[in-house]
């Protein structure tokens, strides 16, 4: 199997985690989250709220996608499906005047986990390059299917008519609620996925990014490990999808567009690749320097896209290297 | 009726497959040879449109402007080479798929900083524009037949330069091991410049080609980008043979997918829901395709003999 990942730059197997640092940051930058609210000085409340909570929903995303690349070696190209299944589950049922959260997030979690045990199922018979290739086109059939979806909008997208409730109280539709809503989220996922690449099932996913071959040897099934991430990593963008509608009261096909997959695993080299506070550090980065810019200049593009490659040819082990994170 | 719908069909499909592979020849052999994943080949042909709009409107001929377009391609594909790509050979894919995005984000800015968001129209050739009757009644137009002649054109003088010569024998030879052809005292680095330059000026010429029919507009790379993407690994990466089939196979699938899904559904389903569940569908087979493809021979139809 190709390298897919420099593995070099990856944390190596078993070494022990240097616990100041391994704690320090995480700690730091949830409890930076925790303390934004706080910090009027930043802005107008309901404009910084907004940009962070974006920040979280992305990090969401990344993180999930983390287990995928950074812990497994498996670069999906098409994660942003489940943002976008995510999304739409909302959507519809909202639709349909569904707006209970709960059941929204179950709708949410079964989809997600129905769409990557397929998908997933399917694209682990790959490797390398066509693994890329064959997520990237599970990822464009929901984006046309989502384009193509005229009663709930198509390529228009749909609005939704009210946030989700949950026991019939419309606490979301305060954006500091929202705000508390998805530091919650983002801070159980950490810690979840936390738990997991610590675990023996971790270990087990790393050692087959290292050597699938040897891992198969001594007894382990690379395929059923590597679904079994592709499912928690699914599920997890998938309630970034239900954050995500819920924030911008809106959804369209843009939010499954293979771009927006590209933007995922761009935010998680950027924050560092293989762990996990990484992807939230990349994910603040990227928002805040698209948000920056484009106060700057509409062309905000053509800046930021030369910065992606000079990260990519000269910044190795993304913000997370600079604090010195990689062992 | 049906039948005469169903030939333009089939002439539209092999229109759209020989300009994905034109796009695609470029992308397999660059990737085939040099291990390199280029998401910006999509940009380069959205560039070559935009080149032959640019030039086209500047000396008021469209044939002038394809021939100021086609080495400024070639240029702005080498420069791209030299700039960034050079320096992703030795880099994991994720580093290639990364940098090569940047590119992507850059260029797709950049031609509305400089052309302005809105789309470009070039008109096509007087000499070529109208329409022939193909048979009783099928009024088909002149320039995509001109597409689908000099796609055929460019596939044969391919298939005979990668088959028949020197260079050719280098090219598939480095892209079944390009580590072998490199010991062999051929020097890698330039035989890949060369293909790249090329494969950029084919791309470039796709573009100027479809941008008669099409608009010229931001993007418009990107979509096609993926299908070339899916040509390539559908035909076997590397393989000219396979991305010529693969195109011509996606091409007709689209376009009639399109044309008979709801057609077909239509046996099935009630009229509105045949029609609705058809346009969901008709996208996505070729990607089913795809999938299909990859999950029972996951190296493509005509992989390059490792």
């Amino acid at each position: 199997m190709n390298n897919l990942v420099d593995l070099d730059a990856a944390p190596a197997i078993a070494a022990p985690p240097r616990m100041g640092r391994a704690i320090i940051l995480p700690v730091l930058i949830f409890a930076c989250f925790a303390a934004v609210p706080l910090a009027l000085l930043l802005g107008p409340q309901s404009y910084v709220l907004a940009v962070v909570t974006r920040i979280m929903i992305l990090a969401l995303g990344a993180m999930s996608l983390d287990l995928l690349i950074g812990y497994g070696a498996m670069i999906s190209f098409g994660h942003a499906a489940f943002i976008g299944l995510g999304a739409y589950s909302v959507a519809i049922l909202a639709s349909h005047g569904i707006t209970d959260g709960f059941v929204q997030l179950a709708a949410v979690i079964a989809t997600s986990i129905i769409f990557a045990l397929v998908t997933g199922a399917i694209s682990l018979r790959t490797k390398g390059v066509y693994f890329i290739m064959i997520t990237l086109a599970f990822g464009q059939m929901l984006f046309f299917l989502t384009t193509s979806l005229a009663a709930y909008g198509g390529d228009d997208g749909l609005t939704l008519a009210a946030r989700s409730t949950f026991f019939g109280a419309k606490f979301m539709k305060n954006d500091l609620a929202m705000y508390y809503v998805t530091f919650g989220i983002l801070l159980g996922a950490y810690l979840l996925l936390r738990a997991v690449v610590a675990s023996r099932f971790g270990r087990v996913l790393r050692g087959i990014r290292e050597n699938p071959v040897r891992m198969e040897a001594i007894g382990f099934a690379p395929y059923r490990y590597q679904l079994t991430a592709y499912v928690i990593a699914g599920l997890i963008a998938g309630v970034s999808g239900f954050l995500l509608a819920n924030q911008t009261e809106f959804v369209s096909p843009a939010y499954t567009a293979w771009q927006r997959s590209g933007e995922l695993i761009f935010v998680l080299v950027l924050g560092g690749l293989g762990s996990l506070h990484g992807a939230i550090l990349g994910a603040a980065a990227f928002t805040l320097l698209a948000d920056i810019l484009s106060h700057y200049t509409e062309h905000w593009a053509m800046i930021f896209g030369p910065i992606l490659i000079l990260i990519v040819l000269f910044v190795r082990g993304g913000i997370n290297g600079l604090f010195g994170g990689k062992s | 009726m049906t039948l005469t719908l169903a030939l333009v069909q089939v002439l539209n499909g092999l229109q759209f497959g020989l300009i994905l592979f034109l796009i695609a020849a470029g992308l397999t052999l660059v990737f085939g040879v040099m291990d390199f994943i280029n998401l910006a080949h999509g940009v380069q042909y959205m560039v070559g449109a935009y080149f032959v709009a640019a030039f086209t409107a500047m000396t008021g001929s469209f044939f002038t402007g394809l021939a100021l377009a086609l080495p400024a391609a070639l240029i702005f594909g080498l420069v791209l080479e030299l700039l960034i790509f050079r320096h992703l050979y030795d880099r994991d894919h994720l580093d290639q798929v990364l940098a090569t995005f940047g590119v992507i984000i850059f260029l797709n800015q950049a031609v509305k900083y400089v052309w302005g968001a809105a789309p470009l129209n070039v008109p096509i050739p007087d000499a070529l524009s109208g329409a022939v009757e193909i048979t009783d009644g099928l009024l088909y137009p002149v320039w995509r037949l001109v597409i689908i002649a000099v796609g055929i054109l460019v596939g044969i003088a391919l298939y005979v330069v990668v088959n028949r010569t020197k260079l050719g024998m280098l090219i598939r030879a480095g892209a079944s091991n390009a580590a072998m052809v490199s010991a062999l005292g051929i020097n890698i680095r330039l035989l890949f410049t060369i293909v790249f330059g090329v494969g950029a000026m084919l791309a470039g010429f796709a573009g100027a080609m479809i941008a008669p029919i099409l608009s010229v507009e931001p993007g418009m790379g990107d979509n096609v980008l993926i299908l070339a993407f899916v040509v390539i690994v559908i035909g076997g990466i590397g393989s000219i043979r396979g991305a010529f089939i693969a195109a011509l196979l996606i091409g007709l699938v689209d376009t009639l997918g399109r044309f008979f899904a709801p057609v077909l559904l239509r046996a099935l389903l009630d009229p509105s829901a045949a029609s609705q569940t058809g346009r969901a569908v008709a996208p996505m087979l070729i990607y089913i395709l795809m999938a299909a493809v990859l999950f029972f021979r996951p190296s493509g139809l005509f992989p390059a003999k490792k």
